[in-house]
């Protein structure tokens, strides 16, 4: 048993970029082995997991304007399942940062992601986001959200298209899946002298 | 009118510089009488106080203003300055523009001068804490880090005044009361668009008193360009107000043009005139989708995402960006129009027109939307004009303030368009202006579009450019109002200072006037008609 490939339907395994990261993390999280039963319930919820996580709507400036178009109809983000945005921490699954963070933003925004309940995830939206974009030179703007948050997904660009957008919260889907709540099994644990 | 002796009549000690434009230098001592003087006069009048920029020059510290008289349409440009270096101290101006406030509360927070009776000295964009003022030349970049602790909001604030004496004495204002409720709106709230803060004093679910708290989305954009060559400053002007990157843009190559005297081929400025409309539309499509979505209906939400991609896929195929495009540089435009861009823009605009009724249909003649919207929200023409509301919202509460047709830029005294006017002042009127400029903005694109002239796209630049010492301002109406810049330059291939005038920035000075005594739940309405920007006001 064990945690598989994630497989997203729509575009092949292979044409993921940076699939050394995931295999890393499922090599570790399958070290010790995986209860067959558990295991499997496992996979059921990472499958519903995936294919719903809600984000924050959370926008600082340019990013939220491309993130508006990938919920609307051409780009639909409800295809693959991320269509409903929660205007509260306390009911989102993601935080997609979309925009530049200031220095007067970033205790708000941590104080947003304390919020969330976990499992939680953040995507970085944006060259800003990022590592402070065009603006690294300033003095009031924060170069890059990992400096207060753990980020799961990079997404460069300014603004990321849309395509883009989706790109990002596929990989964020395949991180999502890589995850064990019940089947780990803790026997091959040796004692400790 | 000879303003220059006007001037010297008031405040003889006045001398005049006229490099650029031509600017006014008035001891600080008789500042506050000339501008009270120059205000209230019949023949003067100069009601509008379009820009209000603080100055480090080094060995002073001053404030710029731009003031235009909405009646005669003359503008002049004044400067105060103070030596105080360590306290600083000049006239609030506040009391005869209401636009002046926030502005004097901006220079407070980028230069540390502060406005003898001005009744809230507080920072603007900054945390109180914040050490030092970050504009001033001499700043140290990082004497502030990071600061992780959250932020405590003070209910006091300092007012300066002048006692019996004549000496500056401190007083202390109360912006709430112990008494009040005050309920926190924002920064992350949906309906703010932005991160934008508010904090509202309710008496039941009536609107007491709102308190705007602006900054979390400032990036120091205009210290930033103070160490950027000019091209280099090009790329900023598309983050400010990203619904007008192409207007912005045009701003400050014009200005840039207009100080090295750049003659500018037809073919660029049927162009630029030309984007600039195409983006005025999308913005007005976001504005309708964002007010309609704000005020919980989703499908014109939908309807407007779905025609405001053809124009991203017009500028897309002509300038590579959807929403931020780079297009414009100092002396052209970056590439030549796509062969196909003349067909799409024809075979956008009928099916634009027909859809528009559409709009209408599912919308604007729904009696809820009639009911939240009208006689809801009414600011006056004086106070538009006093807040410096420029843009729809102005238009809408009767005054004529489109900068296309005060003062025409590229083609627009060639075209033929009418300036939108509504004169009721509320969140419908605002709401109708936009809805009928986008009609205005296709009439316009109409008659430019067959007649694009062959030529060149661009003037060769110097790969160096260094304008001429002397400041300058320009403006564009931009998809929200009067989008200015100014420029100081001492002749260097970085300019000395660089000042947008924000659009956005005098709609949230004026929100409180606005909803005073209005429920709370048409403050999100209010807020979507009044369509601020918020990277645009904090910059």
């Amino acid at each position: 048993m064990g945690l598989k490939k994630p497989k997203i339907k729509s575009i092949k395994y292979e044409e993921f970029q940076d699939n050394e990261s995931l295999e890393k993390m499922a090599a570790e999280l399958n070290a010790n082995g995986a209860n067959v039963i558990l295991g499997a319930v496992d996979d059921v919820i990472n499958w519903g997991r995936a294919n719903s996580p809600w984000s924050l709507t959370f926008a600082t400036s340019c990013c939220g304007i491309e993130f508006m178009a990938i919920g609307a109809a051409r780009y639909d983000m409800a295809r693959f399942g991320f269509e409903v945005t929660r205007p509260s921490p306390r009911q989102a699954d993601l935080i997609m940062v979309c925009g530049t963070i200031t220095h007067r933003m970033a205790p708000v925004l941590k104080r947003l992601y304390d919020q969330m309940a976990e499992p939680k995830y953040v995507v970085a939206v944006g060259g800003c986001a990022v590592g402070g974009g065009p603006f690294t030179k300033s003095y009031h703007v924060v170069q890059g959200v990992d400096k207060i948050i753990p980020v799961d997904v990079y997404l460069p660009g300014c603004p990321p298209r849309p395509e883009a957008f989706l790109y990002s919260m596929m990989q964020l889907q395949r991180k999502i899946k890589l995850q064990k709540f019940l089947g780990g099994v803790n026997r091959k644990e040796k004692k400790q002298k | 009118m000879d303003l220059k002796k006007r001037i010297l009549e008031i405040a003889p000690e006045t001398q005049f510089v006229e490099q650029g434009d031509i600017k006014a230098i008035v001891p600080s001592s008789s500042f506050y009488a000339l501008a009270k003087k120059l205000k209230e006069d019949e023949d003067t009048s100069f009601d509008f106080l379009l820009s209000l920029t603080g100055m480090d020059f080094g060995d002073s510290l001053g404030v710029i203003y731009h003031l235009e008289s909405t009646k005669y349409g003359h503008t002049c440009v004044l400067q105060t300055s103070t030596t105080n270096r360590e306290n600083p101290e000049l006239y609030s101006v506040c009391d005869l523009w209401k636009t002046a406030n926030f502005n004097e509360r901006e220079v407070y927070d980028f230069f540390g001068i502060r406005f003898i009776n001005h009744p809230d000295m507080r920072r603007l964009f900054l945390r109180d804490e914040w050490n030092g003022y970050p504009f001033r030349k001499d700043y140290d970049m990082d004497s502030n880090p990071l600061n992780m602790t959250n932020e405590v909001t003070e209910d006091k604030t300092t007012e300066l005044t002048i006692d019996a004496e004549g000496n500056v004495i401190e007083k202390e204002n109360t912006l709430f009361d112990d008494k009040e409720y005050v309920i926190n709106i924002g920064p992350q709230h949906p309906s703010t668009h932005g991160v934008l803060r508010f904090r509202t004093s309710l008496q039941g679910e009536i609107i007491k008193k709102i308190e705007p708290y602006c900054g979390y989305i400032h990036r120091g954009i205009e210290k930033m360009n103070e160490n950027l060559t000019y091209p280099q400053t090009l790329a900023l002007t598309d983050r400010l107000d990203y619904l007008s990157a192409h207007q912005n843009r045009h701003a400050l190559c014009m200005l840039i043009e207009k100080a090295l005297g750049v003659e500018i081929p037809e073919r660029v400025q049927y162009i630029r005139t030309i984007m600039d409309e195409l983006q005025r539309i999308d913005s007005h499509i976001l504005f309708y989708s964002c007010l309609a979505m704000d005020m919980g209906a989703i499908t014109p939400f939908t309807y407007g995402f779905r025609d405001r991609e053809m124009i991203l896929d017009i500028f897309e195929q002509t300038t590579g960006g959807r929403l931020i495009q780079n297009y414009n540089v100092v002396g052209g435009v970056q590439a030549d129009i796509h062969p196909d861009f003349v067909n799409s823009v024809k075979k956008f605009i009928p099916y634009f027109r027909n859809i528009l009724k559409e709009y209408h249909d599912i919308f604007t003649g729904n009696v809820i939307v009639h009911q939240r919207l009208k006689g809801v929200g009414v600011l006056s023409k004086e106070d538009a004009i006093s807040f410096g509301t420029t843009g729809g919202t102005g238009r809408a509460s009767g005054w004529a303030c489109d900068t296309r047709k005060r003062k025409p830029y590229a083609m627009y005294d060639k075209v033929d368009f009418k300036e939108i006017v509504y004169t009721e002042g509320d969140s419908f009127a605002r709401y109708m202006v936009r809805m009928d400029e986008m009609l205005e903005s296709m009439k316009i694109i109409e008659q430019l579009i067959d007649n694009i002239p062959e030529g060149a796209y661009q003037v060769k630049m110097k790969p160096i450019i260094k304008v001429p010492e002397g400041s300058y301002f320009t403006s564009v109406e931009s998809s929200r109002g009067e989008f200015g810049v100014f420029l100081e330059s001492k002749g260097d291939k970085y300019p000395y200072r660089l000042k947008y005038r924000s659009t956005g920035l005098p709609l949230v000075a004026a929100v409180d006037t606005i909803t005073k005594g209005g429920k709370i739940a048409d403050l999100i309405a209010i807020g979507g008609t009044l369509d601020y920007v918020i990277p645009d006001i904090d910059r």
